[in-house]
């Protein structure tokens, strides 16, 4: 596949088509073993009347429920999967993520200090973005906003370039090990070299 | 506000069904707020097993059925004239990840994993280098004096030093994040100015967050308020009546509050009197 | 114990039901802020106004329910847009919790359009094609026919082979599609542009959670990504620039007062903090007494 990107010839761009084509059904089966883990994770707690065991009992039923309405009667929009979808997934999944936004507001207000310098920096740039990004006041707001955007489109966009390098050389680096057997930890031998 | 209402897609007792069931359980999630409760893990629980019944549904009828079983046995269905027996050697492969639950036959799940790997390995170190390397190099290799025509030389110089912090900052972060050597002389003032930089990218990181989280809660407080309020006389007609008389908003309010600081101080209380059954703090 | 100490102490149940209510109340009684442009935002909607009608915008939707009051007004609003402009609509997604939400966002919007008398016909001006595992296998197999990614297509509920669907002569490539807009809570963003942008020469715009924005801000810069819009913020402009104010621009009441509370409690935090922290110097300084 490396080879592949520097041939343009047709062969190259097949071999290109069908790999791309196997990968994803690979990646079918992959998903599968995920769910399998959970169950086995489940049934082994209600087997051994773990403390916890009605929960999994809920969950393996839950699971099972969701599983029967998807594959008998189809997932399009109005089937029984997709109210599952709509009354029980949505709600959960959305109400999961929005209880950090108390937590957030509790965080910030009992360790967000300006202890050093750095945390001074940080404070400061921190509530520019905030005033910045809110409306407050029709004098007020074009200077804020602009502040606000100038920051996230010079300095910001300075510092996370420079991580963004960082990350892709490094990922680079180990594409690298991974090709040249260097590291193993996929096969889950623990041992390199 | 919003557009007009549109068709539902289940029927109008289904639809109620279903708001009552995602308010209660947005409700049994909300109560882990006050403390962990049997109400809060059993929704939780919910979750899990919806989450996982819900990927197994979509990737059957997504994905097993379109792209392995129809161009094997239904060839009609997805355009083919005749079966695509190209598929049968990574379902093949696809099979080998399960031989991990069989002991003896457990190294066969590693040529799967091998070839997604491999091929997704050969693939990324190009196109990274191509996209997330040369391209953001070469991005940042600016004019230190863009002037356009008709642009004013002040406008051009402010360009030119907006430029010169790119470029600098960028050099400066990559100080920092070197590691090999120690960060003194010029490597060390780099590094210094990299990490104010980086300080300045987090906090407008964390100023973003911030709008991530409220956005998240004003979506369930949302549905909670014009979807299930209906239901309970706390929708949107509550909210025109609140328009007309205003204080019974505050008196509702000072009512909650008064409450809340009653269950509190109770719990505190009660927690004086037993010591060992103390919650942990956050 | 002084007031700054028993503020710091204050129970967190507190702030919790303080956020709740600032975020609460303006959801009842809504307010109608004149938003600030950003130039991100203007890039995606002046881009899509110049596009020539009948041209193909594919809209991925790689985001679930716990990112959607953010994404949510952004699909809707793009979609509209791409509607009454007469462009065409692929919407897909890659993660398989977008499948349920390009599928729903697609159906609303369109339903709407249509009451408000735009004629748009399923399989012709819009089409939903089916969630495929795979990231950037999906994008680069994209690349090479696309008609071989997604054999089937769904429009008004109906699944048909993708070649019987009339849009579809319009697309064989990558290429061939205008812009593809991403709504992403996830780094799908930077797949699109290494993959569909660096190696076929898509044209990328992303929509992001206001958490991830500014990652892609760096694409931005560079031009890899042709505009990005920003969390609830991002959707709310959008809205504002189509004249079409709807459930993004709704928040920004409780935005706007969620944040003031926040930086409140920041900002009392901080005091309390070198309060308390003058007052143990003062206390360590002070002679004992003998």
């Amino acid at each position: 596949m490396f080879v592949q990107f520097f041939v343009p010839h047709k062969l190259s761009q097949d071999a290109l088509k069908y790999m791309t084509d196997w990968m994803r059904i690979i990646g079918t089966f992959a998903l599968v073993l995920g769910i399998g883990s959970l169950i086995q994770r489940h049934t082994a707690r209600i087997r051994q009347r773990h403390r916890d065991a009605p929960y999994s009992a809920v969950a393996l039923c839950c699971f099972l429920a969701m599983v029967v309405l998807g594959i008998g009667w189809k997932t399009e929009e109005g089937s029984p999967f997709d109210w599952g979808f709509t009354y029980v997934f949505m709600p959960l999944d959305a109400t999961m993520f929005s209880v950090l936004a108390f937590f957030m507001a509790s965080a910030a207000y009992r360790t967000f200090r300006a202890r050093t310098p750095e945390a001074t920096l940080l404070l400061v740039a921190s509530l520019a973005l905030m005033f910045g990004r809110i409306p407050l006041h029709q004098a007020l707001d074009p200077h804020l906003a602009g502040v606000a955007e100038w920051i996230m489109a010079w300095p910001a966009t300075a510092a996370k370039r420079g991580i963004l390098l960082g990350v892709a050389l490094g990922s680079m680096a180990m594409s690298l090990r991974l090709l040249l057997g260097i590291e193993r930890s996929h096969l889950g031998t623990g041992k390199e070299g | 506000m919003d557009p007009a209402p549109v068709a539902q897609a289940f029927s109008p007792t289904v639809t109620a069904l279903g708001i009552w069931l995602g308010a209660l359980l947005t409700l049994a999630i909300y109560s882990f707020l006050y403390r962990d409760n049997p109400i809060y893990k059993l929704a939780e629980h919910i979750f899990v097993g919806v989450s996982a019944g819900y990927y197994v549904g979509v990737t059957f009828w997504d994905t097993a059925v379109p792209k392995i079983w129809q161009p094997l046995f239904d060839p009609i269905a997805v355009g083919r004239d005749r079966p695509d027996w190209l598929v049968i050697p990574p379902a093949l492969l696809g099979l080998l990840i399960f031989t991990r639950f069989f002991p003896r036959a457990a190294w066969l799940a590693r040529l799967p994993i091998c070839f997604i790997i491999g091929a997704g390995a050969g693939v990324a170190i190009p196109t990274a280098v191509q996209a997330f390397v040369l391209k953001q190099v070469s991005s940042t290799m600016v004019s230190l004096y863009p002037h356009e025509a008709g642009q004013k030389v002040a406008q051009s110089l402010i360009g030119g030093a907006q430029n010169l912090l790119l470029i600098v900052g960028v050099i400066a972060v990559l100080c920092y994040f070197y590691f090999s050597k120690a960060h003194r002389g010029a490597l060390g003032v780099g590094a210094r100015l990299g990490i104010w930089l980086l300080m300045i990218a987090f906090g407008a990181t964390f100023g973003n967050t911030v709008m991530a989280r409220i956005s998240l809660l004003i979506g369930r407080l949302r549905f909670l308020h014009e979807d299930w309020g209906p239901m309970v006389g706390l929708g949107p007609e509550m909210a025109r009546g609140l328009h007309a008389q205003p204080w019974r908003f505050a008196v509702a309010g000072a009512i909650l509050l008064a409450l809340l600081a009653l269950l509190v101080r109770y719990e505190r209380r009660a927690a004086a009197r037993q010591p060992e059954a103390t919650e942990v703090e956050e | 114990m002084n007031i700054w100490e028993r503020l710091q102490r204050i129970d967190r149940r507190l702030i919790f039901v303080l956020i709740a209510a600032v975020v609460a109340v303006p959801l009842i009684w809504p307010p109608q802020p004149q938003l600030q442009i950003s130039p991100p935002t203007r890039q995606v909607y002046d881009f899509l106004e110049k596009l020539e009608p009948g041209s193909v915008v594919a809209i991925c939707f790689d985001y679930g329910p716990s990112s959607a009051p953010e994404l949510d007004p952004m699909a809707y609003a793009i979609i509209r847009q791409c509607l009454t402009k007469r462009l065409k609509v692929l919407v897909m997604t890659l993660d398989i919790t977008g499948k349920q939400m390009k599928t729903h966002a697609l159906n609303r919007v369109v339903r709407q359009v249509q009451q408000e008398g735009v004629k748009v016909v399923g399989g012709e001006d819009y089409l939903d094609l089916p969630y495929q595992p795979g990231y950037s296998a999906v994008v680069l197999g994209m690349g090479e026919d696309v008609h071989k990614v997604y054999p089937v297509a769904t429009a008004d509920g109906q699944q048909q082979p993708i070649g019987a669907w009339p849009l579809m002569g319009r697309v064989r490539t990558i290429r061939d599609i205008a812009l593809i807009v991403d709504l992403a809570s996830s780094n799908t963003p930077s797949m699109w542009v290494a993959y569909g942008g660096s190696r076929f020469g898509a044209k990328i715009a992303a929509g992001v959670t206001a958490v991830m924005v500014m990652d892609y801000y760096p694409f931005l810069q560079s031009k890899q990504l042709v505009g990005l819009l920003g969390g609830m913020k991002g959707a709310a402009e959008y809205e504002q620039l189509l004249g079409k104010p709807s459930i993004g621009m709704s928040g920004m009441g409780g935005q706007r007062w969620g944040h003031l509370v926040i930086i409140a409690f920041v900002l009392l935090g901080n005091i309390g903090y070198f309060a308390a922290r003058r007052a143990a110097r003062r206390a360590a300084q002070a002679p004992e007494v003998g």
